[in-house]
């Protein structure tokens, strides 16, 4: 057991009497109540466990905590600030109806974050190719196509 | 939440929120942010984590179970075993929840050394942490006494089951279809089979009970119906029902899957029956694949015609597959039977005993299976008679339900080819395989007709208003997705004329009214329903309290003078002479109004049933044979749309089902051993997003207040209805092969 030191959603955080070893998706479900976080496959091939490191996004249920050692964890939880505050992205979301069950949501919205970061004017294929690892069930992939869209034109300040 | 709902409806606000109106999801901020919460994602700092252990073997006894390594480990509570749970209720008929077969005997854990199935719950290990938990199960020592088993469907011995269907969709023939067959001129012979596929829900099957200190429980469990939950495990377990509540305010996707209840309930509630503290269960991926799936189905389709392609015989004989101790039917072979002309049909349909859970409901079960096997067979047909696949469903459309003889409340599938066909540019389509190509890629155009069931059920309804002019509306129903929260709040906005941003709608908690589970696409017809005539009542009781206060601008008058318009009550003839709701509850002295209403369906001997016309695009790469949907057009009558928004994205869930079905998933079972071989998100393989193009929806829309009271006939099931055989029938005509085991994966397409 060990106490690891880390920043989640832009606050300090010292976890203590946890094994470096534990994916960092229980440690946020679990330890810090974040639940926002989802478990959908425990190996990596889902996304539903999509959260940022440093700005990129990473399966935190096949994530050590200990690889968040000194570094800084953004969850769905601290992408808006408030709840009138959505983020491009999760404001898109709501307009083109995009969440039906809404349980792979959260990590379909980090990987669409991270994917307008690196690429802020996405083609369709950069889009199916950054979000093909994000599941869902329900069957949103043409609405999110769609709302990455938006959110893009609207991060660039044109008109949605 | 109240404040998330409120922030998506501001964005929202002033704007007529009635019938048609493409409302965005009430609970979509809740959604994006996070903050909605499923039932693994309550908690309490006493919580116990239930682990569960299952049997290694696929059928047997367990011969020793010796859990006293896993008990001696730090933090262990208990490991629960047949040997040491708490006693359930003997009775069968006491465990038969609304979507149990009639005939069998439900399952139930940890209550005898039987191993009926591979994946059994066999133990559950209980522990301060998760991680304990997970790791003494790792300790449980069984030896097993191993039974002959049989997992493979083709080896199984079909028998036709005592009750063969469901409801009036029996297989039922009609004239003599074998000599017909034996006289027509063209004929088509196919055999047809489709793989078990399961659910697989994002959301993995989770229950939390908590013991609350008076004695009574309250579990946040993962159904489509908290009153189906509810009974059942009061049943079980001797509970009274006035002690315990079920909570499901979100739930991560079920796709029928969480119709019935599942293990993870019962073994969260028994452990908390026996040690008196709270627990949750929740399964792994892996343990997803040990209860519900749709079954394997064989199914052996001839039709007859004449050299114009007119329908003189359909012969249809179909086996599903159902566990050892259930009888699990599904309506197969009844669709082909009823939605085309034809004199003569013979329908039979058998189930075969395999060693695996009892199957279940998945969207549109039985009709998915059936009306894509039975649209592939058609398409044969359209080529063995040399008629335009669209055409040849037009040569025979039927007027009528050809099972039941009988009309229909309503039935615009026409409209639907017409629109879905234009749209589509099915005009253009050159009709010999082989005959359309891009660079090296094949191209194929195909397409289906869709049918599902309208059904309704009832469900009750309590709406409240309160003196500050806010309305609630609730019922025990779920959402599982469809947008529920969203449909409530839109037909009591369209009721009451009160915006929506002032109106709440309750579920998932059985606390709530009655309704049944949310399934069938039935939830929008039944709840709404129910929604609209408890909102009616409300208005009537507002305007007698109106009525009778003293000097009242609205003294006299009735319901048909008056309008309803945002919050307040006035008449139709003289707007400004009227009062907000609020006037009337402070003059009147009241601080709310409540009105609680049943809605039931209307009778009729018509038939209700919804229907599509699906068209598809395939293009396909011969030389690694992969395939890629990238066209679809899904042309739905589905009576009145309430959201257009909301409708859509269940019609394209629908259609990405529909493409798992036809392209990737199936669950692969080694018959050696009797175990599902697959059973992850690695090696199950569902449509991610670069396997599905954009999909245009279509609404034909239908007035018909036959097939419900408010005209809804629910869009939940018939978009995967007909899209696997559309798919189907556009590799054939991209490759000329005539593929009719599903899914169509890419060995199948690369063998010659």
């Amino acid at each position: 057991m060990s106490t690891i030191n880390t920043t989640i959603n832009g606050k300090s955080e010292a976890i203590q009497d946890v094994d470096p070893s534990t994916p960092l998706l229980w440690v946020l479900r679990d330890h810090l109540g974040l639940v926002g976080t989802k478990y959908g496959c425990g190996i990596a091939q889902c996304g539903a466990c999509t959260v940022h490191i440093d700005g990129s996004p990473v399966r935190s249920c096949s994530t050590p905590v200990s690889a968040a050692q000194g570094k800084s964890v953004t969850t769905i939880e601290g992408l808006a600030v408030n709840v009138g505050a959505l983020t491009a992205v999760q404001q898109a979301w709501v307009e083109h109806d995009v969440p039906q069950c809404g349980y792979c949501q959260a990590g379909q919205i980090m990987s669409a974050t991270a994917l307008l970061k690196a690429n802020p004017n996405p083609s369709d294929a950069d889009i199916d190719a950054a979000m093909s690892g994000n599941f869902c069930r329900c069957g949103t992939y043409p609405r999110i196509r769609a709302a990455i869209h938006s959110a893009a034109k609207a991060q660039r300040g044109e008109k949605a | 939440m109240k404040e998330m709902k409120s922030q998506t409806l501001q964005a929202q606000e002033g704007r007529n929120a009635g019938f048609g109106t493409a409302l965005s999801r009430v609970d979509g901020a809740a959604k994006v942010t996070g903050q909605a919460k499923y039932a693994a994602e309550f908690t309490r700092p006493d919580l116990l984590f239930g682990v569960v252990y299952t049997a290694r073997i696929a059928k047997g006894k367990i011969k020793r179970i010796d859990t006293s390594r896993a008990l001696a480990m730090d933090g262990v509570v208990d490991v629960l075993t047949h040997e040491n749970s708490p006693r359930v209720t003997h009775f069968d008929l006491k465990l038969k929840d609304m979507s149990a077969p009639t005939v069998g005997h439900p399952f139930r854990a940890l209550d005898s050394d039987d191993i009926l199935y591979p994946g059994q719950p066999i133990a559950l290990v209980v522990a301060e942490t998760l991680e304990i938990a997970r790791a003494a199960a790792r300790l449980v020592d069984v030896d097993y006494e191993w039974q002959d088993f049989e997992t493979d469907l083709k080896r199984a011995t079909p028998f036709v089951p005592k009750v063969p269907g469901v409801g009036e969709r029996k297989p039922k023939s009609r004239g003599k279809a074998e000599a017909a067959f034996a006289s027509s001129p063209v004929q088509i012979t196919g055999d047809y089979h489709l793989m078990p596929e399961h659910h697989n829900p994002m959301e993995l099957f989770a229950s939390t009970v908590f013991c609350e200190d008076d004695g009574r429980l309250t579990i946040y469990d993962k159904t489509q119906g908290v009153k189906n939950s509810h009974c059942y495990i009061c049943n079980a377990m001797g509970f009274k029902r006035a002690k315990v509540r079920v909570l499901s305010p979100f739930v991560g996707g079920a796709f029928g899957s969480a119709l019935r209840p599942q293990y993870q309930l019962w073994l969260a509630a028994l452990a908390a029956k026996k040690l008196e503290r709270s627990v949750r269960v929740v399964m792994t991926r892996q343990e997803m694949f040990g209860h519900g799936y749709r079954p394997e189905c064989y199914n052996r389709i001839q039709l007859g015609a004449d050299d114009q392609g007119h329908l003189k015989a359909i012969i249809n004989s179909a086996v599903t597959g159902t566990s050892s101790y259930e009888n699990y039917t599904e309506s197969i072979v009844s669709w082909g039977g009823m939605l085309y002309q034809c004199d003569n049909a013979k329908l039979d349909y058998q189930i075969a005993r395999v060693d695996t859970a009892t199957p279940c409901n998945m969207r549109a079960p039985g009709g998915a299976t059936g009306t894509n096997m039975f649209e592939i067979a058609m398409d044969e047909l359209a080529y063995a008679s040399n008629v335009d696949p669209l055409e040849l469903r037009l040569r025979n459309y039927a007027e009528r339900h050809q099972l039941k003889d009988r009309d229909y409340t309503s039935k615009a599938l026409r409209d639907c080819y017409q629109r879905g066909a234009r749209k589509f540019g099915w005009e253009k389509r050159s009709p010999e395989p082989r005959s359309m190509r891009e660079g090296h890629e094949l191209i194929g155009w195909g397409m289906a007709t869709g049918v599902w069931d309208a059904m309704m059920a009832p469900t009750s309804v309590r709406a409240t208003l309160h003196a500050d002019g806010s309305l609630e509306v609730g019922t025990a129903t779920a959402d599982i997705g469809p947008g529920t929260y969203t449909m409530m709040t839109q037909i009591a906005s369209d009721a009451t004329g009160i915006p929506v941003e002032r109106i709440t709608a309750k579920l998932g908690d059985s606390d709530l009214p009655f309704a049944p589970v949310e399934g069938g696409s039935a939830t929008a017809a039944s709840a709404g329903t129910a929604v609209q005539k408890a909102c009616h009542a409300l208005m009537k009781q507002v305007l007698e309290q109106a009525n009778q206060l003293e000097n009242s601008p609205l003294s006299g008058a009735r319901m048909e003078d008056v309008d309803l318009v945002g919050g307040r009550i006035q008449l139709s003839e003289n707007p400004a002479q009227g009062m907000s709701f609020s006037e009337v509850f402070t003059a009147a002295g009241l601080d709310s109004l409540e009105a609680k209403k049943f809605g039931r369906p209307r009778m009729t001997r018509k038939a209700r049933n919804t229907h599509s016309a699906v068209f598809v695009e395939v293009r396909v790469d011969e030389e690694v044979g992969m395939a890629r949907v990238t066209r679809v057009v899904n042309a739905v009558a589905a009576g009145r749309i309430i959201n257009p928004k909301t409708a859509r994205s269940q019609i394209i869930g629908g259609v990405v089902f529909g493409i798992g079905m036809a392209l990737e998933e199936e669950s692969l079972a080694d018959h050696r051993i009797g175990r599902w071989m697959n059973h992850n998100l690695a090696e199950y393989h569902v449509p991610v997003n670069a396997d599905v193009p954009d999909i245009d929806v279509i609404f034909v829309e239908e007035e018909d207040h036959e097939a419900s009271p408010i005209g809804v006939k629910g869009v939940g099931e018939i978009g995967v209805c007909g899209t696997a055989a559309a798919i189907a029938n556009a590799l054939f005509h991209a490759t000329g092969k005539r593929l009719r085991d599903l899914p169509i994966t890419i060995d199948k397409l690369v063998t010659d």
